[in-house]
């Protein structure tokens, strides 16, 4: 599948700002599902970004913006060329083994009752793989999936209590349940084109999990729809938890409150968010 | 009195008032000094440091409650022969535990050569994994070392903790050498001391060795501070000071193009390494805790960069790990080729089933430890714990036998203190600081000797009763025949001096050298 991305981030500030410093994880590679045609960042004002890749193998930018400012608008357009593989990952930079995988964060401790649902899960039996699966549906099936929801706040523990989170609380759970279970797992951002919705524009980008599994390596599983991954997706970063992947930490020095607005867009054609 | 067997480190081993031959001179001081003078010039030395403003609070207690850190006046020594020994074992240790983090960053050859099981690394907290693939300019990790050491015979030091991270405690080892200096200037007359005044001139130029190349030949430094409400502040304005370089807090500094700036009166300058004192979790919100203003934004970009040299590096605390300590002798061997010339205390892998089975056996002797623990929580001290503590390690010990390592309680040294009841023996601990540069390793002869100042107490810890003392390292033989007059010539060479505005720079400043325990990086000691 042939898809255009365009995702773009508003910040309105209400008071100029004297420097803005941004990590950001916007930028995709190519593995043997994705290949990446076309991608570029736009910065609408004067900025410097630096380009790195970090310890997970991450491509990384680091944004630099020197203030007075009060607005600025990131632009990230991109045209990637996607495979069907069933949600298994192959030819993606591993600088990692899987075992390190298993490390529990703050955002990813499962917390008892989650525990206790990885263990039903894992005691029906069954080849890891077949415990994977089960665990996304069964996930999916007791989870409520918010697309509208501020993303990112919860720890697995707690969405998992409450029943309900957005796309990357949920990627959290798995990971969380998945480690206990004894997988290594870890959270991926990424984008996804959803056909019932067309090329509507969304308010955050996707997220999701991968487990890795004996003798198959990395395979996705997206537990806000119960399903694993295939043409529709880009992957774009993977780290421990939503901390590590997400696609835009920032700072600013200078008062005032920030305004935040994401708008994304995943379609088949070339159109641009308006 | 101290318990027949304990080495006493002045008076040896038979418990009695006279002191090992080569410190006969010692010996002759503490008994011909009437307690009362030493009592004086110990009150003397305190009234000082309060002065200076090295001054703790302990947690709980109100806020005028600062204390000082007691001091005790009879020193500590070390015999030439002794030091030596003692450092080759510690630049051993200080240069395989920089080859390991090296290692472990990099291609993690120890995990693949069998040498370390990988879950203790890849799954350890202290792991930064975000940093894998990044090499810190020339190679170094572990810039500043405190080792802590017991001792429990004349050649016979274990290391108990390798504090890798950001160790603290240097100021004491350099005021408690000035009080000396002035109170019992006599001691230097008897006895050759080495100096360690150096030590901010070590440091210094250890700090201007590990600069990014392409800096040039004045490589910009400057210390790091959480800021005054810090435990340790004195000790951040006072190596500023004395390198004569800029403390700074993260306000003071912001990252451009991945390169670090600092803000002055005359513009904007480019700092080459950061002498940080800020733990690797407050250090850049933008890659650890979010909520960290302590942190400069893109510190760690520039570090990747290789744009700037944080000492000391992040991540460090994989290397000092319990978990990993017990693999330490293994560690060494690895990259030095050698057996490891100072020991760690013995210690049993609850991991193994045959130490775990040991230490289940055992269990009213050992001392058990949480590998993940920190600051005593999560310990067992066999020998004075009570039947139903022992029993509920037990149960956690057979439940997750993983999490546990056993040591043997040891008979720590003792070194005569001043005391209520005249001098009388206490044990102590030892951290020498060890600086790992570009051009090789430095030791400054000296350190830290803390002592537990209760009575039979094992526990060095400030907030739990420790005092610290000078801790001196002769350059030679003692000179058995000196009387405790005269001769004072022939010290010529070695006469010391707290050089360079060290003490008139401090004048004024009363900040909280607060909550010790943390900030000398005391763990409650669970050694016996």
């Amino acid at each position: 599948m042939r898809l255009f991305i365009d995702h773009r981030t508003d910040y309105r500030f209400s008071e100029p700002q004297a420097r803005i410093v941004q990590l950001l994880r916007l930028t995709p590679t190519s593995n043997e599902g994705q290949n990446i045609i076309d991608w570029r960042i736009d910065v609408d004002c004067n900025a410097r970004l630096r380009r790195a890749r970090d310890g997970f193998g991450n491509e990384t930018h680091m944004l630099y913006i020197d203030g007075p400012i009060d607005r600025v608008t990131l632009s990230v357009t991109g045209e990637v060329l996607t495979d069907d593989r069933a949600g298994m990952l192959s030819g993606a930079v591993e600088p990692l083994p899987p075992m390190l995988y298993l490390q529990t964060t703050p955002a990813t401790r499962p917390g008892a009752a989650l525990d206790d649902f990885a263990e039903q899960v894992k005691a029906a039996g069954g080849s890891a793989l077949s415990r994977a699966h089960r665990l996304n549906e069964a996930l999916a099936d007791r989870m409520t999936f918010d697309p509208g929801r501020h993303a990112g706040a919860r720890d697995a523990a707690s969405t998992f209590a409450e029943g309900h989170g957005a796309c990357q609380d949920l990627a959290q759970v798995l990971v969380a349940a998945a480690r206990a279970m004894g997988l290594p797992a870890r959270y991926i951002s990424g984008h996804r084109f959803s056909d019932v919705e067309g090329s509507k524009v969304q308010e955050a980008t996707h997220a999701w999990a991968e487990v890795h599994v004996e003798d198959y390596g990395w395979i996705g599983f997206d537990p806000s729809t119960g399903r694993c991954p295939d043409d529709r997706y880009v992957r774009v970063a993977a780290a421990l938890d939503f901390r590590g992947a997400a696609p835009l930490s920032g700072t600013r020095t200078g008062g005032g409150f920030e305004e935040l607005e994401v708008g994304v867009r995943v379609g088949t054609s070339q159109a641009v968010v308006q | 009195m101290a318990n027949i067997g304990t080495f006493d480190e002045i008076r040896g081993n038979d418990g009695g008032d006279a002191a090992r031959p080569e410190f006969g001179a010692l010996g002759r001081w503490i008994t011909d000094t009437p307690p009362a003078e030493l009592d004086r010039r110990q009150k003397a030395a305190e009234a000082a440091f309060r002065q200076l403003g090295i001054t703790f609070a302990v947690y709980g207690e109100e806020e005028s409650s600062e204390r000082i850190i007691p001091f005790d006046i009879v020193p500590r020594v070390f015999t030439a022969p002794e030091w030596d020994r003692l450092s080759e074992g510690l630049v051993q240790r200080v240069q395989a535990i920089n080859a390991f983090l090296s290692d472990v960053y990099g291609e993690r050859r120890i995990i693949a050569d069998g040498i370390v099981p990988p879950e203790l690394v890849l799954n350890n907290p202290q792991f930064l994994p975000t940093l894998a693939g990044t090499q810190p300019p020339h190679g170094i990790f572990a810039h500043i070392c405190g080792i802590d050491l017991v001792r429990t015979g004349p050649d016979e030091f274990y290391v108990l903790e390798d504090n890798a991270r950001t160790p603290s405690g240097v100021s004491y080892m350099l005021e408690n050498r000035e009080a000396m200096l002035r109170l019992c200037p006599e001691l230097f007359e008897m006895f050759a001391v080495r100096p360690v005044d150096t030590y901010p001139d070590l440091l210094h130029e250890t700090l201007r060795s590990v600069a990014p190349r392409g800096s040039g030949n004045s490589p910009v430094c400057v210390v790091l501070t959480p800021g005054h409400f810090n435990s340790a502040f004195y000790e951040h304005s006072f190596l500023a000071d004395s390198m004569g370089v800029e403390l700074v807090e993260a306000a003071d500094l912001h990252v451009d193009d991945d390169v670090v700036w600092m803000r002055t009166i005359e513009g904007p300058v480019r700092v080459d390494v950061i002498y940080r004192r800020i733990d690797d979790e407050y250090i850049d919100p933008l890659v650890f805790n979010p909520d960290s203003v302590l942190g400069v934004p893109g510190l760690i970009a520039a570090y990747m960069a290789g744009n700037v040299t944080l000492v000391n590096a992040p991540g460090t605390g994989v290397a000092d790990d319990k978990a990993i300590y017990s693999y330490m002798p293994e560690i060494v061997k690895y990259y030095s080729g050698g057996e490891a010339k100072l020991p760690n205390v013995e210690t049993y892998r609850c991991r193994e089933p045959q130490a775990l089975r040991y230490t289940l056996d055992n269990l009213e002797k050992l001392v058990v430890k949480l590998v993940d623990g920190s600051g005593g929580y999560g310990m067992l001290v066999g020998p004075t714990a009570s039947k139903a503590e022992i029993e509920t390690f037990r149960a956690a010990l057979i439940a997750q036998p993983h999490r546990y390592i056993a040591q043997p309680t040891l008979a720590l040294s003792t070194v005569p203190t001043l005391t209520e009841s005249g001098v009388a023996p206490r044990h102590v601990d030892f951290r020498p600081f060890i600086l790992s540069g570009a051009n090789g390793v430095q030791i400054v002869p000296g350190g830290l000797t803390r002592v537990a100042l209760r009575e039979g107490s094992l526990v060095v810890n400030s907030s739990q009763g420790g005092g610290t003392k000078d801790s001196m390292i002769l350059a030679g033989p003692a000179r058995q025949s000196m009387g405790s007059g005269g001769m004072s010539q022939s010290m010529g060479g070695m006469s010391q001096s707290m050089g360079g505005g060290m003490s008139q720079s401090m004048g004024g400043m009363n900040q909280s050298l607060g909550g010790t325990s943390q900030s000398l990086g005391g763990t409650t000691r669970g050694i016996a």
